[in-house]
């Protein structure tokens, strides 16, 4: 099975496509990256300078190494205990060069905001609506930020560890 | 005769003739007008609203509204353990609940140190490729309605039947099956299921081509759908088309190709991709004929698939299933090749937990319609009608 076979010493191929993609965004980026998480699942990096994180995916996309022009997914995510939000994006060259990786991105969890990507990946644009939409994080320059979901008038996020459900809607009892 | 309103753009006038007032239009208006098309519109396969900007017959805008059917799946999934978050998967794409399921479990696999039976992903696959079949059926089916053909329909649903009659066999449910499961799947075939399943598969091919005769090479079809709702290839992956969508705009992209999952690297068939001869690549028929071709080369997956089942007598499938389901730390993206495209799931576990913190679905109808308001722009509104038809959305996914 191939999932067995991943926690072998030797790298699988995968891996060593994400850590020489890494090692391209490092050397243009430096200190505005963190370290690669090479684990064997979903291999990832985290943006630490989050404002640029918009050139960083420009580059992802266009860097004639990297050619990550296809957004499968971004996902936000809520960190509790660090208290921060966050997206995780997975990246893949489709078509190109066949590699993936993974990027997160945090932010504040009260008033935080993430630069929009949705000009570079325009799948972006509803992806980033939900993750507003769930966990309440901006994305600055987005160009049509609003709830796709939950109706514009509901209260709160929803897939925030901490939300509580608002107790009425519209005078209609909303069930626990 | 007197002036009928206030504002400069009114143009009706109002002449008194008897008891009758006649109104008179004085120039014709040439504002935009705003159009809602659903949420209880026929077309838009469920509760989708489409608010058009219409400037006549041609739209300029389609703006897609969606969370009609939302149930937050997501919140759920973080409340029950792993196994139980199977039927929720199931009733997000309901017409393909078996690619569901299959693309859920493999992603927990994942992270979990367990061997599948080779049985059982033999069992998983071609439940998942009679599944895929009965799913392009009413995609084929209701986009044939939807441009004003009723026979192909019924035909469509006619041999659905029979398949949903095979699922039904095997796992005791129509539609929401939770069938294949974390480590295994639910029961074994029963038995004589093998014997017919190939005798559908001998009774579907004829019918397969009967269906590409009636409606494929329909001139009228072909006639509103050729042309509709372009969409170039490197815009296609842009907006993270996958499935039927990207291959009709020619993207040489399959999942079950590119990951091998399962046991689909031992099977042999190919990636559908539309000729250019009687469609332009790229347009709304393309897809048609893509998810047309697919379905032969489902039923050539199924047939080798009965071939290379390994028999074991007392077989157990739910063998490897572990008595707790509590995966190791860490994230994982995994994803499978769906009727409608890449069904993904991103899921977190902390190691400690047996429910996940965190499981985001990536749903395919979702990203597919992210590209509605560009596909929209400056068509005439019958044609809105075979745009929607050809990204073939299911609610329960987009909205899950």
């Amino acid at each position: 099975m191939e999932e067995t076979q991943a926690h072998t010493p030797e790298e699988s191929a995968e891996i060593r496509a994400a850590k020489a993609a890494w090692q391209v965004v490092k050397e243009a980026f430096g200190e505005a990256v963190s370290e690669l998480d090479a684990n064997p699942f979903m291999p990832f990096f985290e943006v630490l300078d989050r404002d640029r994180w918009r050139d960083i995916a420009l580059f992802l996309r266009d860097d004639p190494a990297l050619l990550f022009n296809y957004m499968a997914c971004l996902s936000g995510v809520d960190y509790p205990d660090e208290e921060k939000l966050g997206i995780v994006c997975n990246l893949e060259s489709l078509g190109k060069h066949g590699h993936r990786i993974a990027v997160k991105v945090k932010c504040e969890r009260e008033g935080g905001a993430i630069p929009s990507v949705a000009k570079v990946w325009k799948t972006a644009e509803w992806h980033e609506r939900e993750a507003f939409d769930m966990y309440g994080m901006s994305f600055s320059g987005h160009p049509d930020l609003r709830r796709i979901l939950c109706p514009e008038d509901w209260e709160g996020y929803p897939l925030r560890k901490d939300y509580e459900v608002q107790e009425t809607y519209h005078g209609i009892k909303v069930p626990n | 005769m007197q002036e009928l309103g206030t504002s400069e753009h009114s143009s009706l006038r109002v002449t008194p003739q008897g008891k009758d007032r006649v109104l008179i239009e004085k120039d014709l208006s040439s504002e935009e007008m705003v159009l809602n098309m659903g949420p209880q519109h026929p077309s838009t396969h469920g509760v989708l609203r489409l608010e058009c900007k219409t400037d006549g017959e041609v739209v300029i805008e389609a703006e897609p509204y969606l969370g009609y059917l939302h149930r937050c799946f997501e919140k759920y999934a973080e409340k029950v353990d792993y196994p139980a978050v199977v039927p929720f998967v199931d009733r997000m794409d309901y017409l393909a609940s078996m690619n569901n399921d299959l693309a859920y479990c493999i992603t927990v696999e994942k992270l979990l140190d367990i061997e599948i039976p080779r049985r059982v992903e033999f069992i998983r696959v071609l439940v998942s490729e009679l599944n895929r079949i009965a799913s392009h059926l009413v995609a084929i089916g209701t986009y044939a309605i939807d441009l004003g053909a009723f026979t192909p329909f019924l035909f469509c649903f006619r041999d659905r039947e029979h398949i949903l009659g095979l699922l039904e066999w095997a796992s005791g449910a129509r539609m929401l099956y939770n069938y294949i499961l974390i480590g295994g799947v639910a029961e074994d075939l029963p038995e004589g299921f093998m014997e017919r399943t190939r005798e559908f598969v001998t009774y579907f091919r004829p019918k397969a081509v009967e269906l590409q005769k009636l409606l494929t090479e329909n001139e009228i079809f072909v006639k509103r759908t050729k042309g509709v709702g372009m969409m170039p290839a490197d815009v296609a992956i842009n907006y993270g088309w996958s499935g039927p969508m990207l291959r009709g705009s020619g993207v040489d992209w399959d999942l079950r190709k590119i990951d091998g999952y399962s046991v689909y690297p031992e099977l042999d068939f190919k990636v559908c991709l539309p000729d250019g001869k009687l469609s332009d690549i790229g347009d709304s028929l393309s897809r048609h004929l893509v998810r047309a071709m697919e379905m032969e080369e489902s039923l050539s997956i199924i047939e080798q698939c009965l071939d290379m089942m390994p028999r074991e007598d007392g077989f157990n499938p739910r063998a490897a299933i572990p008595k707790r389901i509590r995966p190791k730390a860490g994230e994982v993206y995994g994803r499978a090749e769906n009727p409608r495209g890449e069904l993904g799931f991103y899921i977190q576990s902390d190691g400690k937990s047996t429910s996940p913190l965190r499981c985001k679905a990536r749903s395919s109808c979702f990203v597919n319609l992210s590209a509605m308001k560009e596909l929209s722009m400056g068509q005439l509104i019958p044609d809105l009608v075979a745009i929607i038809g050809s990204i073939d959305i299911v609610l329960g996914e987009v909205d899950r």
